[in-house]
């Protein structure tokens, strides 16, 4: 026996030794430890450190991993639909997906951004953007729902979002793509530079309710806005966008809009704007765009058309935005975490510079400008410059801060993560990521206090990294613990979407608040069946509601006739448990939509339209018990006109039911 | 020899995982709220008092004249949360009738299912002989302390008037 172990070790062994090197890329050997294995394992049973949310790119979505071992906790529907659970399906969720070109059911989730008080992640709300129809959303963390979308007027494309101030007095977006603004954008596209023209806009956030208003918009020349961040401590009344396509290309931007030396970082004295509003001194625009609301009570979605945007135009109004030369096409704009140094990654240059908040502040005082770009002054390069990080890597796109004076950059064509010491500029490591870095993500990493332990890089490309999936491939994120002077990877973990930023907190933050469920007796549904008593079939014309009970194991009622084509079926479903993880599921047979989970106190409704007369089985799709799969039901549908009475009940005697 | 080593092995597995699941509840015994976590520290299972079963009520004063205000307020929570499964008649539908639950069962034993459900069903040997009967453990319906006493009194209206 001993033998025959001992053979099967060597035969293991050999097989790894030669297996290693073969499978695996260049470089990845210097990159892990011995013991990441022990860094990133966290037993069953055990809960994680971090929260880690994931922006999902273009499934417009956000997932949730769980830090240091990347396990996936779940999906947050945001932009778009999710079959899975119904959001933008059933009739509560669908108002959140309307906006002003009608039902959008998709977009682009780029950037997250936690909620703040004193300018930490306080752990009450997530802020999303979207990139295409240009929206922002909240999610709330107790129930790890959307509550909230926002549509964006005068915006094609928000980019430059959701960011917020350090108290979340305010969340800002900005437009990625300049357009015609005004009542005729029926324009020549070749009129770019005469009629195009960009914004940023500054929501505010009800400090009691989270709830989002458009407080202002900054009329902006045409060009595109990138990404964002606010100041902190000394620098709380600013901030930063990063802008590039100053040459105001409307074509083959790839060429024509890396031809200038420098474009800009965009600094914003946001409260000299409250100011300007305090004054009236804005222009009130008509626009169109809609604001939608989960309620949490009714906990149905409404969907509010709003009229009016009030403008400020920084070349009327003076002395609140005012540029800053950066070299080149400046992507991320990242703020320190003592809000002293605004570090700008120009994408195509071969250095990071880092501005000096005090430095603005005096070129100002001193208006050491350059002229202005649009009517709006240009600092001088040097006047705002703290210095250079030289050499720093190929493709410097994003960074974070470890709160102990030190930067973390990523570097998109050389795929590495680079460190650096914000006060001498000094690289002090680097580290390969595999591969073409994008964001990065240090929990609380853009805050004045951040965890420093881990980072988190989010990669766009992984050939090789994972068994092959055919043509598409999994988006990775790769784990790093930062709490040495050396960067070490620790951790792949294959990501959902494409990731672009994220954010991560303890997880304490969040875990404490958690609703577990709904309370029944406070559920506000206009369409609530308290007890099974209440449950009902009504019908209205030829809409048929069905106020419909599930417990462990069945629904009330269960049989249900009377239903004729052309009707237009409404099950209201409320999901009477009162103990947390006891959702029930609901699916109907042809349902053209969709199926609901319902959660313990909740109602839902899915609205089925019966295309052919017979008998249509309905089920529980979440297994609830021992006798989940004996809670089903039948409805029954008869011919356009027919007289079949209207009956329902669960186990009702065969003699009440009709015999034809 | 080989045998025997891995019964050895799998015993001293399963005696682990039996005395990790006494202390920790895995998913199937999961008890959700705080205030049957913290029964369950302090009922020891070795003196487990079956005649009153789990939880904090250990002695309920019960007056002879019904009181109808806890009797209204005992209805409607029946019907919002409890007569899914329970019938006011003998017969059993998902879970058994209500009528003459007040003879079978003390008052404190009553209110402790009420409100400590999964410790209960995981411990009582009367509750776990009706778990083999229903097939569908009770759900905890998260009733207070006061809902409880209303749906005791509710139940002691409902033997009393049949």
């Amino acid at each position: 026996m001993y033998t025959q172990k001992f053979y099967l070790l060597a035969v293991t062994l050999i097989g790894l030794s030669l297996a290693t090197p073969s499978c695996k890329p260049r470089n990845e050997s210097t990159a892990i430890t011995s013991d990441a294995a022990e860094k990133t394992y966290v037993a069953p049973g055990k809960y994680d450190e971090f929260y880690n949310f994931v922006s999902g790119g273009f499934n417009g979505q956000i997932s949730v991993y769980g830090l240091p071992s990347g396990r996936l906790l779940k999906i947050v529907p945001v932009f778009s639909v999710f079959p899975e659970n119904g959001y933008g399906y059933s009739e509560e969720t669908k108002p959140m997906l309307n906006t002003s070109n009608g039902f959008v059911p998709w977009d682009d989730q780029h950037h997250l951004e936690l909620s703040q008080k004193d300018g930490s992640p306080d752990g009450r709300w997530l802020f999303a953007n979207a990139n295409n129809t240009p929206r922002v959303a909240r999610i709330n963390l107790a129930t790890f729902k959307t509550e909230e979308i926002l549509e964006l007027p005068n915006s094609a494309g928000n980019h430059s979002s959701p960011f917020c101030t350090e108290n979340t007095e305010y969340i800002v977006a900005g437009t990625r793509f300049s357009v015609p603004i005004g009542d005729n954008t029926d324009l020549p596209i070749s009129s770019y530079k005469k009629n195009f023209h960009g914004t940023v806009s500054f929501i505010k956030v009800d400090s009691g309710t989270g709830h989002l208003s458009l407080a202002f918009q900054i009329l902006l020349p045409g060009i595109n806005f990138d990404l964002s961040h606010a100041g902190k401590g000394p620098s709380h009344d600013w901030f930063f966008f990063s802008c590039y396509n100053t040459e105001q290309a409307h074509t083959l931007l790839e060429v024509n809009a890396s031809q200038r030396d420098k474009d800009f970082i965009m600094a914003v004295n946001w409260k000299k704007a409250e100011e300007y509003v305090r004054e009236h001194k804005g222009d009130l625009k008509k626009v169109s765009y809609v604001h939608n609301v989960l309620d949490e009570k009714t906990q149905t979605a409404t969907s509010t058309k709003e009229s009016q945007v009030l403008v400020l135009d920084p070349v009327q109004l003076h002395d609140f935005v005012y540029f800053i030369p950066c070299p080149k096409s400046p992507h991320g704009c990242d703020v320190d975490p003592t809000g002293e140094y605004i570090v700008g990654s120009g994408k195509l240059a071969a250095l990071i510079p880092v501005f000096s908040f005090t430095k603005i502040q005096k070129a100002i005082g001193d208006k050491q400008f350059d002229g202005d770009y649009a009517g709006i002054p240009v600092i001088k390069y040097d006047a705002a410059l703290y210095g250079e990080v030289q050499k720093p890597g190929l493709g410097p796109l994003h960074t974070e801060f470890d709160g102990k004076g030190n930067a973390y950059t990523s570097m998109f064509v050389s795929s590495e993560v680079v460190k650096w010491s914000i006060k001498d500029l000094k690289v002090l490591d680097r580290k390969p990521t595999f591969y073409s870095v994008g964001h990065l993500c240090i929990p609380g990493g853009d805050t004045k206090h951040p965890y420093g332990k881990y980072l988190i890089a989010y990669n766009k490309i992984t050939k090789d990294r994972y068994l092959p999936t055919g043509p598409e491939l999994a988006q990775s994120a790769q784990l790093y613990d930062i709490s040495g002077d050396k960067m070490e990877m620790i951790l792949d973990f294959p990501t959902v979407g494409e990731p672009h930023y994220a954010q991560a907190l303890p997880a304490d933050l969040i875990s404490k608040n958690s609703v577990k469920f709904y309370k029944i007796e406070e559920n506000n549904n206009p369409f609530v069946t308290k007890g099974e008593k209440a449950a009902k079939v009504v019908r209205d014309g030829n809409k048929v509601h069905v106020y419909i009970t599930a417990i462990r194991s069945h629904f009330v009622p269960d049989n249900i006739e009377g239903v004729r084509l052309g009707d237009e079926v409404y099950f209201h479903v409320t999901n009477l448990e009162q103990d947390w993880d006891i959702p029930h599921g609901f699916a109907v047979k042809g349902a053209a939509n969709a199926e609901i989970l319902i959660m313990p106190g909740e109602t839902c409704t899915l609205k089925w339209t019966p295309t052919e007369a017979g008998v249509f089985p309905i089920y529980c799709t979440d297994f609830c018990s021992a006798l989940h799969q004996e809670m089903q039901g039948y409805i029954r549908v008869s011919k356009a006109g027919a007289n079949t009475p209207l009956i329902f009940g669960t186990n009702l005697a065969d003699s009440s039911v009709a015999k034809n | 020899m080989r045998k025997i080593l891995l019964m050895a092995a799998l015993l001293g597995f399963t005696w682990a995982c039996s005395n990790n699941s006494s202390s920790s509840a895995g998913p199937a015994t999961s008890s959700s709220s705080d205030e049957s976590a913290k029964a369950s520290t302090a009922a020891g299972s070795t003196n487990y008092d079956s005649v009153k079963g789990a939880g904090k009520f250990t002695h309920v004063e019960l007056n002879e004249k019904l009181d109808d205000k806890m009797i209204a307020s005992g209805k409607s929570i029946y019907e919002l949360k409890c007569s899914a499964c329970h019938k006011l008649t003998a017969e059993k539908l998902v879970g058994p009738g209500w009528l003459g639950v007040t003879d079978r069962h003390k008052p404190e034993w009553i209110m402790n299912f009420a409100t400590n459900t999964d410790e209960m069903i995981d411990k009582d040997p009367k509750a776990q002989a009706m778990l083999q009967v229903c097939m569908v453990r009770m759900p905890n319906q998260h009733l207070s302390d006061e809902d409880a006493r209303s749906i005791l009194e509710y139940m002691r209206k409902n033997d009393h008037s049949k």
